[in-house]
């Protein structure tokens, strides 16, 4: 009885180090092309399917890349911004709904998305536990953001200042977690949700204070005019909004001059979405238009031109490690030379001794086999969040 | 019985030419080959288990003519019939001493490796001293004990002859009669034939031919 795989398996067993070197080769050889396959694929997938069931972005002149991703994937580069005037005129044209959005704040590294009710229904977002928004200051958490930070309805989350140095700047503001929303496994599971308002309150533009005309101490008051009085920077602003506080809030000047980052535009119907974007084709207009579809199309073509790039250096490099472990074999061979000699002077036959040196190969190809399937299954688990880390927010 | 008729041989390179004229062995006998390094002694034993073959001349093992067999004959027929103890000892060292004496079972077809050779190889290994070290790597053995396993690895197989080259080399002179006596009592256990290599005189006593490669005077330097 030729028992080659025992064997060969005692040798391999003996030999740890380079068993453990080879291995560590084909199955890292194997697993880099399948599992870049694998993310760039789940990458295509999850932002195609955002980018498709997403009609059409207005936002500002510039990159339409940056406003689609910080549109759908609420990315940290903050396109220019444009007025809630965009929104209102969409409205107005009844072409389509629009879904004003407002991504520039953030709470504990997770993207504050200012926006209204309209959003939710659009992207079919339900309410798991708590309930929606309602008033000023609340938020509603994505499944992952309340999972990571801990937080349940009655919780509170403090938006993060922009920047810590500017003193002058945007104070940080307490909001209350209201809501936690199903797991969508898109973006929406790492954002935090605001109204529009209470976005704009984030930024300063509108505010808390006691009532300026009952300011009794004068070092509170710049100026005093028939109706008007201008109070001086010693006047304290809410830093939460609460239910004695709320009424305070206002904001001044005309809201549709407010600032949005992006208004969703959902068309009526195909001829509504042609007439739309035909409107913001003249060359003075500040506005653009796009069709998310086309713009993460074109990012993919990028990407699968960089992935060809990849796979002919994972090809070469494959290539290098295949004749490297050829040559390891044939070193080995040359130094296993006076245990053959033994086993041919034993009595063991020449077909024999490649079956021996099958079934080491055999043996080391299948625990590759093995190590590169667990590890392909480990990414094919956590693809999402790898794509996301890695890709998409 | 072993039968050589004049036989000549002469490696590749021409470097080395052995002419050994006609001479037999008969069975159950202890042969002893004496000579100087490199007078062609290990290659008399190679040629005799098949694992060379000679120019001219024949070597029969009983009934088989060796020479003239197939490569495959002649490969089954040395593992089947021919017990062969090699110089330095060639086991294996990724495989523990049971293993390596069981070794020639697992590369060939012509060998059954059942219950009844595993306990002949514990027995074996019993008889030898080296019961209790079946589990360990030939690393951590002795030169003494590496030998024994190298005769347990020779004999499992119940062979016809037993060829030994060198068998008592870098030994104690205690190990070098353990050892032979090892030997013997396998010659007499399996009726086998002894062809031993030897460097050491005080050994030749105890065997019942004495070959010397001297006498040929077969050795000429091209």
């Amino acid at each position: 009885m030729i028992d080659s795989l025992n064997i060969a398996w005692k040798y391999i067993r003996f030999n740890k180090v380079k068993t453990a070197t080879l291995v560590a080769c084909i199955t890292l050889i194997s697993f880099l092309p399948m599992a870049l396959e694998l993310l760039l694929n789940e990458s295509e997938k999850q932002l195609m399917s955002r980018a498709v069931s997403t009609p059409l972005v207005i936002g500002a002149k510039g990159s339409a890349l940056d406003l689609v991703m910080n549109t759908l994937y609420f990315d940290d580069e903050v396109p220019e911004l444009i007025t809630m005037e965009s929104a209102n005129r969409v409205m107005d044209s009844k072409l389509a709904q629009p879904i004003p959005l407002y991504v520039r704040f953030q709470a504990r590294r997770n993207p504050i998305v200012g926006t209204t009710l309209d959003y939710f229904d659009f992207r079919n977002l339900r309410i798991a536990e708590g309930r929606q928004l309602a008033i000023l200051g609340d938020c509603v958490l994505g499944a992952r953001v309340a999972e990571s930070l801990g937080l349940k309805p009655g919780d509170s989350l403090v938006s993060s200042p922009e920047t810590l140095f500017d003193l002058a700047g945007v104070y940080p503001l307490k909001m209350k977690v209201v809501g936690v929303l199903t797991k969508s496994h898109t973006s929406d599971d790492l954002s935090v949700f605001v109204d529009l308002k209470t976005a704009w309150v984030i930024q300063g533009l509108g505010h808390g204070h006691v009532d300026v005309t009952k300011l009794q101490d004068p070092t509170l008051v710049l100026k005093r005019t028939g109706k008007n009085v201008a109070a001086t920077a010693k006047l304290y602003q809410h830093t939460e909004i609460t239910e004695k506080n709320i009424d305070a809030f206002h904001f001044h000047g005309d809201l549709s001059h407010y600032p949005l980052t992006a208004v969703l535009a959902v068309p009526r119907d195909d001829k509504s979405g042609t007439i739309l974007r035909g409107r913001y084709l003249k060359r003075e207009q500040t506005r653009q238009v796009v069709r998310p579809a086309d713009v993460i199309d074109g990012l993919l073509q990028n990407i699968f031109r960089i992935k060809n790039v990849l796979d002919a250096v994972i090809s070469v490099v494959a290539l290098a490690t295949i004749l490297a472990i050829i040559l390891v074999f044939a070193l080995s061979l040359r130094l296993r030379q006076r245990e053959i000699q033994t086993i041919f002077k034993l009595g063991c036959r020449r077909a024999t001794i490649v079956r021996l040196l099958a079934a080491e190969i055999f043996i080391i190809a299948i625990m590759s086999a093995v190590f590169c399937g667990a590890l392909i299954w480990m990414v094919n688990q956590f693809s999402n969040d790898l794509v996301r880390m890695l890709f998409i927010r | 019985m072993i039968t050589i008729q004049t036989l000549e041989f002469c490696y590749p390179n021409g470097e080395f030419k052995l002419n050994i004229p006609d001479f037999q062995v008969s069975g159950g006998e202890k042969v002893a080959v004496i000579g100087p390094s490199g007078s062609g002694k290990t290659t008399l034993l190679n040629l005799i288990a098949g694992i060379m073959t000679p120019q001219n001349g024949t070597v029969s093992v009983d009934d088989a003519q060796v020479s003239t067999l197939g490569d495959l004959e002649r490969r089954d027929f040395r593992i089947t019939n021919i017990g062969f103890v090699f110089q330095d000892f060639e086991l294996l060292d990724y495989l523990n001493v049971f293993d390596n004496v069981l070794h020639p079972y697992r590369i060939t077809g012509a060998l059954k490796l059942d219950k009844a050779v595993r306990d002949r190889a514990e027995s074996l290994t019993q008889d030898m001293g080296i019961g209790d070290k079946l589990k360990r790597k030939p690393n951590d053995l002795s030169h003494g004990e590496k030998q024994r396993v190298a005769i347990c690895r020779a004999l499992l197989p119940q062979p016809r002859l037993i060829l030994a080259d060198e068998a008592t080399g870098n030994l104690d002179p205690d190990n070098k009669i353990l050892i032979l006596d090892l030997l013997f009592k396998a010659v007499s256990d399996y009726n086998a034939t002894l062809v031993a290599v030897t460097h050491d005189h005080e050994l030749l006593k105890h065997f019942d031919q004495i070959v010397n490669f001297q006498e040929f005077k077969n050795k000429a330097a091209v």
